[in-house]
């Protein structure tokens, strides 16, 4: 009955191609390979095997075949093999379940029953590699209204704008913390948001020294567990992002399990190597929504109101409410982490049950705002499953200013969603700090994959928006004329306020 | 001569007119009061010449292979547009999208044109089309130009000789501009080369016709040097896709 | 596709409507019949100190709630039916009202019948307020321009500023309120293309207490420029600039100061981008102004004479109307063409 006997994954290993190398020993981080001296070949333990397909990518005669286990339990629709052996798994260790990434289950995909429209006949569509085609935004808050004057027959601007930050494309790099991720991918992603002029985020495990020159392109992250946070850090970036919750696990703290505190985390961190850093489930000194106001002008206080203040919540049910309080709290931004967000780590029943749809978030937060006659006053960066540029120009849409990319950004990288960041053996060289695994990320490469990455997206998105006859994204921002919905019911049309396909 | 009175004559009565008269062997039509009628010349086939007095209507000489049409005043937009073969002389302004996807012929315009000049010129052996523009271009000249030839001489001071995105998308022909280019100008995939020995011998070529058509002199059209644009690239967006 | 036209006499000097409709009747081509209508200024000196709402009303039903309404927060000097003219090209024409009144509440007169209208057209069923400005109106409905010009009686209005239209409806079947010009308080404006930005445009007015009703993109224009000028105050040239801004690049090429300028209005105001091809015309009690989208993917040319300004979609429908020796210009992508009345406010 132990869970070691029901192997989640399958090894084929075709001893026609296999040449007994040993290169799969080396490259797997689990174990799974060993060198048998009795009969001199290399075998498999499929037990340890987390499908994370390093061995498969890197085997030189491609004789490795990761598959799911074809042993299979009787079909049974409510008892599915996963809860089957999750019930192992506790009974055998009395432990809470743990994971890594994003939910992956079968919920409905609001971005999959959204269309996108296109211009003919009455409208030109825009040629975007020959016309011109703006997708530079501005994230901060914005006044109602600017007063113009003139003097001496010229047009003179007399209101004062708050600090904007300008971002070439409307992607950004999502939180994702020194310790959950190693050095080398933090350099990849600040020198790839340098060079494409947008920002990524530290995330709560603190700024490391030698990222410090990314200024320009870096958010920092003011998390409940207040790591690596001091006053200059609070000044390295451009904004400072409070994070209230993400989506992976609405309601609790962040999560480094203790495999993957060493010496340089922890002197980032300034917690003892080896222990788990948990974060607070609340900011403790956030107990309701006038201590927010608190916290966001003890930050601007701090920096001398140069830093737009980010504030970072998971969508749950009352997310527009929320939004709204967060708004009059007097946060430059508000970042909605929907149910689909990574994590290095995260409780299996709160990632994948707690939370809602990003796709829906956004519609409910906009419309709330803009009820309010608020919307002008934050920027909504949405974040969770951005799957690709379609889904960008769709949030955009329902609303959002930008969107961060989390999941996309380490599969760029070469991640292949195995769910298991938490052990810190990632083979990939992406969620361990294993020193010799860190290694497998060249940050050169890596940040040219995120480049390419982006703007390939940005090429994508000037077509959409040509097609839709556009030529500057604040025309999308919150145009839900240009979506349809497709096979949604009417409470989903009316939530994400578009019509149905066809109207 | 067939010369018509066009005031209050709608376009297709007018149009039907004057092809009525070609299939009797008439050659040359005076139009007078042309005001607004669209479609004149429209998919003329046979080598007549049209005068026109006054202000003619959207797609003057449209798809036609071979007629002259020389008009007394401005014209309106789609000025030539697809023409295969022909002479369009305008003595006065031309409208947005003029030359549109030309694949032949000449069109001399005396004074501004607007937006969208020369769009998708296509030229192959002998056939060459040719626009040349005494005053300013506006934005968009020689977009996915793919052959042909534009000349613009730019004597309108007032405003700069050309607008945004010069060429471009521009995979062939060439655009000759008179006097400086601001470089901000130009478009995706357009370049600007050295005006070559070979290059002064087309435009003295061309500009001779030109000045004859609107009595110019020809020395007044030189007393500035000529920038060539060209494509960077016969194929500019051949990296850009994966499968 | 659609056809404007608009001129204005600079000494106030009154025009018949039969000037006008020439011009716009010369672009028949640009419309299908299914919209067409006018807007003259100066046409009720009489009354000039009183807003003239023109109201279309589907049956007498919403006429009496409108009636209730408008006596309750206005003062009506007068009303009556809007002068017609029988004629067979114009069927089923709603009830045609015009009502001169002036708001019983002393706080800002412009707001209050800026509220009533969006009162009225929001909740009232059937009841549409198309023209609420003070000694100007709108004439409009479906039809070709010429027939809607001899059933409202065109010619025999004399005003000195004159915008026209005729229609071919893009988005919306034709109907009576979607015909332009569409009017708020003394702005009215006729519209050629189609606004891609309608969604957002929409939404962004409507946190502003703008509602539109008109299943019309053009009706946002008009939203827009009250918000941007009466409202916000922004000069005429800066409003324009708001609609149609210049492209990143060239704000990066400009001075210290206009740099800071544009760049703070397209952050400020992106929502009120007007995206998609257009060529506006829009009048106000000052002045005749002409913008084109910042890429001219519409027609516009403009004319001056000593006395007069011309502004159309095609050449033509000025030549139509206008001295021989008027001098023909094409305004550039995003650049407003303005012309003011001599001695005016603003």
């Amino acid at each position: 009955m132990r869970v070691r006997e029901y192997p989640d994954f399958f090894i084929y290993r075709d001893e026609k191609r296999c040449t007994n190398c040993k290169l799969c020993i080396k490259e797997c981080s689990y174990g799974v390979h060993f060198y048998d001296k009795k009969t001199k070949r290399v075998l498999s333990d499929e037990s340890k095997c987390v499908g994370c397909k390093r061995c498969e990518v890197m085997c030189p005669t491609h004789a490795l075949s990761i598959q799911k286990n074809p042993s299979s339990f009787r079909e049974n629709a409510l008892w599915t093999e996963t809860y089957i052996k999750n019930i192992y798994k506790q009974a055998e260790t009395g432990g809470v379940l743990l994971t890594g990434m994003g939910n992956p289950l079968p919920y409905p995909i609001y971005w999959d029953k959204m269309l996108l429209d296109a211009c003919q006949v009455t409208n030109p569509s825009i040629d975007p590699l020959r016309e011109p085609m703006e997708i530079r935004t501005f994230l901060g808050r914005k006044p109602d209204a600017l007063e113009v004057e003139k003097k001496a027959g010229k047009n003179i601007l007399k209101t004062h704008l708050p600090p904007q930050i300008m971002i070439d494309y409307p992607v950004l790099f999502a939180a994702m913390s020194y310790g959950a991720l190693n050095l080398n991918v933090h350099r990849a992603l600040a020198k790839a948001a340098e060079e494409l002029n947008i920002l990524y985020n530290t995330g709560e495990g603190g700024l490391h020294p030698e990222l410090y020159k990314y200024g320009k392109h870096t958010i920092v992250q003011c998390a409940s567990g207040r790591f690596g946070v001091h006053p200059k850090y609070l000044k390295a970036g451009v904004a400072i992002e409070i994070k209230i919750g993400q989506g992976a696990k609405p309601g609790i703290g962040g999560h480094l399990p203790g495999e993957k505190v060493d010496k340089e985390i922890s002197k980032t961190r300034m917690i003892p190597v080896g222990t788990d850093a948990l974060s607070p489930a609340p900011h403790h000194d956030i107990y309701s929504i006038e201590d927010l106001k608190q916290l966001i002008y003890a930050l601007k206080e701090a920096t001398e109101y140069q830093k737009l203040v980010f504030v970072k919540i998971a969508a749950v049910h009352n997310v527009a409410a929320i939004a709204s309080g967060i708004v009059r709290a007097g946060a430059d931004a508000i970042v909605i982490d929907g149910f689909r967000g990574g994590t290095g780590a995260a409780p299996t029943m709160v990632r994948d049950y707690v939370g809602i749809p990003i796709e829906l978030a956004i519609a409910v937060v906009d419309d709330r705002l803009r009820k309010e006659g608020i919307r002008n006053q934050v920027s909504i960066i949405a974040s969770g499953g951005i799957r690709c540029s379609a889904d960008v120009v769709k949030a955009i849409a329902l609303g959002a200013d930008a969107v961060y990319i989390g999941t996309a950004a380490l599969i760029a990288l070469g991640c292949t969603l195995c769910q298991h960041c938490y052990t810190g053996k990632c083979p990939w060289g992406i969620a361990t700090n294993d020193q010799k695994l860190r290694k497998r990320i060249n940050p050169e490469k890596g940040s040219q994959r995120l480049i390419n990455l982006v703007k390939a997206w940005g090429h994508e998105i000037k077509e959409m928006l040509g097609a839709m006859g556009i030529n500057a994204l604040e025309s999308l921002r919150g145009n839900r004329e240009r979506l349809r919905g497709i096979g949604l019911n009417e409470k989903e049309l009316s939530i994400l306020g578009i019509k149905h396909a066809g109207e | 001569m067939v010369q018509i009175d066009a005031k209050n004559l709608d376009y297709q009565h007018l149009n039907s007119l004057i092809r009525t008269k070609i299939a009797k062997g008439e050659n040359y039509f005076i139009l007078k009061h042309v005001n607004g009628q669209r479609y004149i010349g429209a998919g003329i086939e046979k080598n007549i010449k049209i005068e026109i007095y006054g202000t003619p209507g959207q797609d003057l000489g449209t798809f036609m292979q071979g007629p002259e049409i020389i008009v007394h005043g401005n014209a309106q937009d789609g000025v030539g547009n697809t023409m295969d073969n022909g002479k369009i002389v305008i003595h006065g302004l031309a409208g947005d999208i003029a030359g549109y996807a030309m694949r032949g012929g000449k069109i001399h315009i005396l004074a501004d044109v607007g937006y969208r000049t020369g769009i998708h010129m296509k030229g192959f052996n002998k056939k060459n089309p040719v626009i040349i523009i005494g005053g300013c271009a506006g934005g968009f000249l020689g977009e996915y130009m793919a052959g042909g030839i534009i000349i613009v001489l730019g004597f309108n001071k007032e405003k700069p000789n050309v607008g945004m995105c010069l060429g471009t998308g521009m995979h062939g022909g060439v655009i000759y501009i008179r006097g400086k280019v601001d470089p901000s100008c130009l478009g995706e995939g357009a370049i600007l080369k050295k005006t070559t020995k070979r290059d002064y011998k087309i435009l003295e070529n061309l500009l001779k016709e030109y000045c004859k058509d609107f009595s110019i002199n020809l020395k007044k059209v030189f007393d500035s040097p000529f920038q060539k644009i060209v494509p960077a690239s016969s194929r500019p967006y051949g990296e850009l896709y994966i499968a | 596709m659609c056809g404007l036209t608009g001129f204005l006499h600079k000494k106030r000097k009154e025009i018949s409507g039969d000037l006008i409709a020439t011009s716009i009747t010369n672009m028949r081509e640009r419309g299908n019949g299914l919209g067409g209508g006018f807007a003259a200024y100066g046409i009720y000196p009489e009354y000039s100190d009183f807003y003239a709402l023109h109201i279309m009303y589907e049956d007498n039903l919403s006429k009496a709630e409108t009636e209730t309404i408008l006596k309750e927060n206005l003062y009506i000097a007068y009303q009556e039916i809007i002068p017609q003219r029988q004629t067979p090209f114009i069927s089923t024409p709603p009830i045609l009202k015009r009502y001169f009144v002036k708001p019983k509440s002393a706080l800002s007169p412009d707001d209050e019948i800026v509220k009533e209208v969006m009162n009225i057209n929001l909740h009232v069923k059937g009841a549409f307020v198309f023209s609420s400005g003070k000694n100007m109106g709108v004439f409009k409905g479906v039809g070709f321009a010429e027939d809607l010009a001899n059933f409202f009686r065109i010619d025999e209005y004399k005003g000195y500023i004159w915008i026209a239209h005729t229609r071919f409806p893009t988005n919306t079947p034709g109907w009576w309120g979607g015909a332009h010009p569409f009017a708020l308080l003394d702005w009215a404006i006729v519209h050629n293309g189609e606004i891609s930005s309608y969604g957002i445009n929409k939404r962004y007015l409507e946190m502003f207490g703008y509602h539109c009703c008109l299943l019309t993109d053009t009706e946002v224009v008009a939203y827009l420029l009250d918000l941007l000028i009466r409202r916000h105050r922004l000069p005429i040239e800066i409003a324009c600039k708001v609609l149609a801004p210049p492209f990143w690049d060239e704000i990066e090429r400009m001075s210290e100061d206009e740099k800071k300028l544009y760049k703070s209005l397209r952050i400020v105001y992106g929502s009120a981008l007007l995206n998609g091809p257009f060529a506006i015309l829009f009048s106000f009690k000052d002045g005749l102004v002409g913008l084109n989208d910042r890429i001219k993917l519409r027609p516009l040319v403009c004319a001056e004479t000593k006395d007069m300004a011309f502004m159309a979609s095609e050449e033509c429908a000025i030549r139509a109307i206008c001295d021989k020796d008027a001098k023909i210009y094409v305004p550039r992508a995003g650049e407003p063409v303005i012309v003011r009345l001599e001695g005016g406010t603003d």
